[in-house]
């Protein structure tokens, strides 16, 4: 099921298959509380989400929607409860040992946070040589020499030759997400899962790791799933937007349709509160009577609400929404939305309109 | 490079200074010991000197004689070469195993960790002393080798606790996650990510484990449970006690050994307060990247020349 592409004449659909998919894949994390109570939080459930060779995908949502976890199920760090992973069409199932490395060969990860992503114990050439060892193979000095020298000038780190022998510690934010980003190059992987990779980096660096990203995906091909709570980097990198809420997809599509004419609440709501200078402050007044500060935190993951979950915070909730859970409806052009609204009653969306 | 400045980092501030000093000298004599005493005159610790028997600080024997005429000067020294032995090994073996049973509990967790925490949980409960009684006796006869394997055998548990908590907490870091996602195989991980970051914790535990060996060796001596023939100050002290040195009011017997314990334990102490001071690694990458900065200032000065 390609979920993201079910018309095959939509102009955004790829005509090969994704490299990267999962599968309606769900993710419960069993939890004791102090007193021994189990319970379990439901992170991420049926998530559906094709990554395509030269393609971005941007995963939106605020903290807390299950965005992490959906990247570290797609990176391979937990198995997931239910649903399945697939690298270009094989199911991946247990992995360990070789199997792991294999995947990881296709598949990797950049996290959040540059300042803990490298040991500090560690220089620059040694986080870069190791997955060349790994992976291609590389001995001898020089050889290793030259491909970590191409490596550094791929992400702009140059002159390579001052940056190899560094700690981490004697390089700012930017230039260590570049060495994050270097390393994960270095295995030459299919797939780049990018976990907030600008949410911790300066303003004024952010614009410069966006047009990296946005290299890689053209001159080499990379299939993208770019994690963001920031809508207009979203905008400015992806093609696709999937949008998350409490640990299920709500919203997704091609990004300007889905960001400029939003159909779940939810999008609606994330993409009034990012600022954008040509809206007047009422818009969102008059969207939200009003009362959109008063709308609520994000649900517990431990006890969500029954039916949809966004219906304690949606202004337009109807009690179909506090029963049953939303059927998928596919609004054409690759675009679908999880929401009563949009359910084959077209009739109750008017009527609320 | 790295050694030159860890070191740097270590002799800073008096303490260190004070206690590797200490150290260094004890080290010193258990190395030289042997052919301090066979070289020079009247001070070999296992000669009787009948005409001089129990006597009190002297010209000719500046630390006293024995009950048994032997010079306590040249006990001491050679003592210091068993007490420093078994000290070491014990510590060697105590830290090494507690690494071993520490590390992969903390890495891995789950069903390995709940066995090796099992297992050193079975050796934090377990009435050491009395085991340790056991077995020497068991093993009766046999030198200080037995003894500091045996002191060291028992003596990881608390250790090993120390290393899984701190291998739980580092292993759980972003870094060595990225690592994994590179395909690093797990003993890399371990060893190359993981452990370097327990050094400072290491380190400590090991000096520790000295004071723990040596003061373990003298107190096993005291109850009896030693090489008769192998001189420790532990032994020393033992044999001082059972001759009644004490009531007897000979002093220069067991003061010296007791003080050299104390002194080793003090100096292995203040050594410690200074691999604290490494082990927060902030304090470290400063002052490195201080120095390289300087570093790289001077060669570049040099080319520019």
């Amino acid at each position: 099921m390609t979920a993201t592409t079910p018309a095959p004449s939509a102009p955004v659909a790829a005509p090969e298959p994704p490299v990267l998919a999962a599968v309606d894949v769900t993710k419960h994390f069993a939890v004791r509380s102090a007193v021994g109570a189990r319970s379990v939080v439901r992170a991420v459930e049926g998530a559906t989400l094709d990554l395509h060779r030269g393609r971005v995908v941007a995963l939106v949502g605020e903290s807390g929607s299950g965005k992490t976890t959906l990247a570290r199920l797609l990176a391979g760090f937990y198995t997931p409860t239910s649903g399945e992973i697939a690298l270009e069409g094989v199911p991946v199932r247990q992995r360990r040992g070789r199997v792991e490395r294999s995947y990881h060969k296709d598949v990797q990860l950049i996290f959040q946070d540059p300042f803990g992503s490298l040991n500090p114990l560690h220089r620059v050439r040694h986080n870069l040589e190791r997955p060349l060892k790994l992976h291609h193979g590389v001995r001898g000095k020089a050889e290793l020499d030259r491909r970590v020298r191409e490596l550094l000038e791929r992400v702009a780190l140059t002159p390579a030759e001052q940056y190899a022998d560094k700690f981490p510690h004697e390089l700012s934010g930017g230039q260590r997400q570049r060495v994050v980003i270097a390393r994960a190059l270095a295995v030459e992987p299919k797939v780049l899962l990018g976990d907030e990779p600008i949410s911790m980096l300066d303003v004024s660096i952010r614009l410069e790791m966006l047009n990296l990203l946005d290299r890689l995906r053209t001159e080499d091909g990379l299939a993208l799933l770019y994690i963001t709570h920031d809508i207009a980097s979203a905008r400015y990198l992806c093609d696709d937007v999937v949008v998350m809420y409490a640990g299920e997809m709500v919203e997704g599509g091609p990004k300007e349709q889905v960001i400029a004419d939003p159909q779940h609440p939810y999008t609606r709501l994330l993409v009034e509160s990012s600022p954008d200078p040509g809206r007047g402050a009422r818009d969102r007044d008059a969207l939200f009577d009003a009362d959109a500060d008063g709308l609520g935190e994000p649900p517990s993951l431990i006890d969500p609400p029954p039916g949809c979950r966004f219906h304690p915070r949606c202004p337009f909730a109807m009690d179909v929404c506090r029963t049953q859970a939303p059927p998928r409806a596919d609004l054409g052009d690759g675009r679908w939305a999880r929401c009563w609204l949009h359910a084959a009653d077209r009739t109750i969306t008017q009527e609320n309109e | 490079m790295r050694t030159g400045l860890l070191g740097a980092g270590l002799v800073r501030g008096w303490k260190v200074r004070v206690g590797l000093s200490v150290i260094g000298f004890f080290v010193l004599l258990a190395l030289l010991g042997p052919w301090l005493t066979a070289s020079i005159p009247g001070l070999d610790p296992r000669a009787n000197d009948l005409t001089a028997i129990g006597q009190p600080p002297s010209a000719a024997h500046w630390l006293g004689t024995t009950q048994f005429g032997q010079d306590v000067l040249a006990q001491t020294i050679e003592g210091a070469r068993g007490s420093l032995f078994v000290g070491f090994l014990s510590a060697v073996i105590g830290t090494a195993l507690a690494i071993l049973v520490g590390l992969p509990a903390g890495y891995f967790g789950g069903r390995t960790d709940s066995w090796l925490n099992f297992l050193s949980n079975l050796f934090i409960v377990m009435p050491v002393l009395p085991l340790i009684l056991i077995v020497a006796g068991y093993m009766q006869g046999t030198g200080l080798w037995v003894i500091a394997l045996i002191i060291g055998f028992f003596g990881w548990s608390g250790g090993a606790r120390t290393i899984r908590a701190q291998a739980m907490s580092v292993s759980n870091r972003d870094f060595v996650l990225a690592m994994r996602t590179l395909g690093e195989p797990h003993h890399r991980l371990l060893f190359h990510e993981v452990l370097p970051h327990l050094t400072g914790w290491i380190a400590a535990m090991f000096l520790s484990g000295v004071i723990g060996g040596v003061m373990a060796e003298a107190g096993l001596a005291f109850l009896g449970i030693s090489d008769s023939g192998a001189i420790s100050w532990g032994t020393m002290i033992q044999a001082a006690q059972q001759q009644s040195a004490v009531l007897r009011g000979m002093w220069w017997w067991f003061v010296p050994p007791g003080l050299c314990i104390a002194l080793v334990a003090t100096a292995a102490t203040l050594v410690n307060f200074g691999v604290d001071e490494l082990a927060n690694p902030k304090l470290r990458t400063v002052r490195r990247s201080v120095v390289r900065r300087a570093q790289a200032a001077e060669t570049t000065v040099g080319s520019d020349a």
